[in-house]
């Protein structure tokens, strides 16, 4: 009848790996935090202050990831029209966004002490933003249509049109950041980084990555209950006896 | 000679099932109707016969070739009259029929102009901007389309709304010229098209 | 080839005949940048200094604003499936939308554009560079405000969602657009910035129109 009716090995799949993602996800961040926080030194020029970059910058890398994955995604639910795709793609985009937000957020609080100021027009800042309105483009479309097969199809389109232009954006940014602050040195992750500061630094990318698993698949599931629920509505609906095969769209 | 035919044909608006297991037929010089109740899926039969949409299952061949495997050399060989009349307000009749068929390739023909105006009792209102026809008027318009450039296949979707009597006749009329000279037409309709025999199609009953 | 020429012909004729589609775009343009003053104060040297940003901008956002109509139109009368249908290519077509849209705005935009740096009191040695940078962005901005055009046909707020799905990917052009400008006005070279326009615009001709017919055959499907 629905072919989201029956999407059964995924959820078993998914019933499998999500203990594992989860105990992953809770073990690598515990760790990540406590090194992070206590067992790695402070910055001989920004103090404590530098300990917001092990959130800040696996943010940033979740933030690029994703929209790369959400990209990926959205090329093969075009091209093979596989259902899950597009749900996996719908699931990921909030996701995103809000590591991209966590990004933006840790970067201006780092910001107010290193700069005096909660934003400065950094060139990685600037393109994190622009990154951010890139996802809410993303969602916002999505979410835009009655019929959600096509909300999940332009948004996919969407997120490949900006998976090109993602790297012109970067470029562009940089070109302008360097053409207004010459002498710019706020650079938020060191170029020349400390073992003691790559070893939090590490296991909180593993731990995001971890959760962004655990929670992907946590969404896929509700989305596919929420659509089957909606199957089942319709059938019993169907079933009654009004007219058999009613209505262009609900 | 040309053969039109789908089988198994399934087919999903959103998230319901318009109609599944659906075969027909259309030889050469046949006319197709399609009939059933609001929202059986007559519309959106044509879509799919036209390739504007993808049958959820089943496939479309003409002359035994999937539709699918070529669908520029389909779209070079059908005429789609939907519900919408495409008449731009601003553009005169004989603009708008003019624009229709270079849109479809064909280089602009005064003469076949004239014939297609003239068919639909559009002559005298060659030169009057859209956004002066009536209803009827437009309509025909739509369907005088169907003569500025040749296809094979007439995909039209309840062409005889909105048309006074002497309309329809005419469109019987060129229906039944169309079919004579070997084409194939797909037609939703609620009434007669006074054409006599014709096959039926009913949709929107239990299979 | 005949396809493309007419779709081109028809909304040029369709413009033509009623200018105030465009005219509207173009007093959106002139009355915005007008604005500015008003917002930031008179004094020549703030103008100056901020007069190609404010064109470059408003230039955007007047584009966006006509880009809205570019396929609801022809949604709603039922040109759009017919232009589906059609046997030619339906990117050649969206190309032939987008050389359309960009002669009825983005040409007007151009040439009002030296009035507005002139109430700006934009550097003499910028105008050169602005007529330039701007020949060179504005088609971009037609091709890829038309993918965004054609992904929220039919969504149930398509005039407020157009600007989040667009702008971003506006800023590129905006940055070369305006660096071009200031390093005129600098006395530097605007080469490298117009190259780098020539570039983005090289590759939007090919692109954006593919992603624009997808969008169209989702929306007509």
């Amino acid at each position: 009848m629905h072919r989201f009716a029956n999407p059964a090995r995924f959820l078993r799949l998914g019933a499998a790996i999500m203990p594992w993602s989860t105990g992953v996800a809770v073990l690598s961040l515990a760790a990540g935090l406590y090194f992070a926080l206590f067992a790695s030194p402070a910055d001989y020029q920004q103090g404590e202050s530098v300990r917001i970059m092990y959130v800040h910058v696996p943010a940033a890398w979740m933030a690029l990831f994703i929209y790369t994955s959400l990209a990926a995604t959205s090329a093969i639910a075009l091209v093979w029209k596989h259902p899950l795709a597009d749900l996996a793609a719908k699931a990921m985009a909030p996701v995103g966004a809000a590591f991209t937000a966590l990004c933006l957020v840790t970067g201006s609080l780092w910001g107010q002490p290193m700069w005096g100021t909660w934003w400065v027009w950094d060139a990685r800042l600037t393109s994190v933003l622009v990154l951010f309105f890139l996802y809410l483009g993303h969602i916002a479309l999505n979410n835009a249509f009655d019929d959600p097969t096509r909300g999940a199809r332009a948004a996919a389109v969407l997120a490949i049109v900006g998976v090109v232009n993602v790297p012109i954006i970067k470029f562009s940014v940089d070109w302008w950041n360097t053409l207004h602050q010459p002498a710019s040195i706020t650079r938020l992750a060191a170029p020349a980084i400390d073992p003691a500061m790559l070893r939090p630094l590490l296991l909180m990318a593993i731990g995001f990555t971890a959760y962004f698993v655990s929670i992907l698949l946590l969404r896929i599931r509700t989305e596919i209950l929420a659509r089957k629920l909606r199957t089942l509505r319709y059938m019993q609906g169907a079933e009654a006896p009004a007219p058999a095969v009613a209505g262009e769209r609900i | 000679m040309n053969d039109f035919a789908g089988s198994g044909i399934a087919c999903r608006r959103g998230e319901r099932l318009v109609f599944a297991n659906l075969d027909f037929h259309i030889a050469a010089g046949r006319l197709l109707t399609l009939v059933g109740p609001n929202g059986s899926g007559k519309s959106s039969l044509l879509r799919l016969m036209a390739a504007l949409a993808e049958p959820e299952a089943g496939v479309i061949t003409w002359s035994a070739t999937p539709i699918a495997d070529d669908p520029d050399a389909h779209r070079a060989r059908l005429h789609y009259v939907g519900h919408l009349d495409a008449v731009k307000p601003i553009l005169t009749v004989a603009e708008n029929l003019r624009f229709h068929a270079a849109l479809r390739g064909t280089a602009p023909d005064d003469g076949r102009l004239a014939a297609a105006l003239d068919a639909f009792g559009l002559a005298p209102l060659a030169d009057l901007p859209g956004r002066f026809l009536s209803q009827g008027q437009r309509r025909r318009t739509a369907l005088a389309r169907l003569l500025v450039s040749p296809a094979p296949l007439w995909l039209l979707d309840e062409p005889t709304l909105g048309l006074d009597a002497d309309a329809q006749t005419r469109l019987a009329e060129i229906l039944k010229r169309h079919l004579a000279a070997g084409g194939l037409a797909a037609v939703a309709t609620h009434s007669p098209l006074g054409l006599g025999e014709s096959t039926a199609l009913e949709l929107g009953r239990p299979r | 080839m005949t396809a493309f020429t007419a779709v081109i012909a028809r909304d040029l004729r369709l413009a033509w005949r009623a200018p105030a589609d465009s005219a509207t775009v173009i007093a959106f343009f002139v009355l915005a940048v007008v604005l500015f003053p008003f917002g930031v104060g008179p004094e020549p040297q703030i103008l100056a200094r901020i007069a190609v940003g404010i064109i470059w901008v408003t230039a955007l956002l007047a584009c966006l604003l006509s880009l809205e109509r570019l396929f609801q139109l022809e949604a709603e009368d039922g040109s759009l499936e017919l232009i589906v249908l059609s046997p030619a290519p339906l990117e050649l077509l969206v190309f032939g939308k987008c050389v359309a849209h960009w002669l009825t705005t983005g040409l007007p935009l151009i040439a009002v554009s030296p009035l507005l740096a002139l109430l700006l009191n934009l550097h003499v040695d910028g105008y050169a560079a602005l007529l330039l940078a701007l020949a060179l962005g504005t088609p971009t901005l037609s091709l890829i405000g038309a993918i965004g055009a054609g992904l929220t046909l039919g969504t149930r707020r398509g005039g407020a969602l157009l600007p989040l799905l667009v702008l971003p990917l506006y800023i590129p052009v905006l940055i070369f657009g305006v660096a071009a400008v200031e390093a005129a006005v600098a006395g530097l070279p605007t080469r490298p910035h117009l190259l780098l326009l020539g570039g983005l615009l090289a590759l939007g001709l090919p692109l954006a129109p593919i992603a624009t017919a997808s969008a169209l055959r989702q929306a007509t499907a």
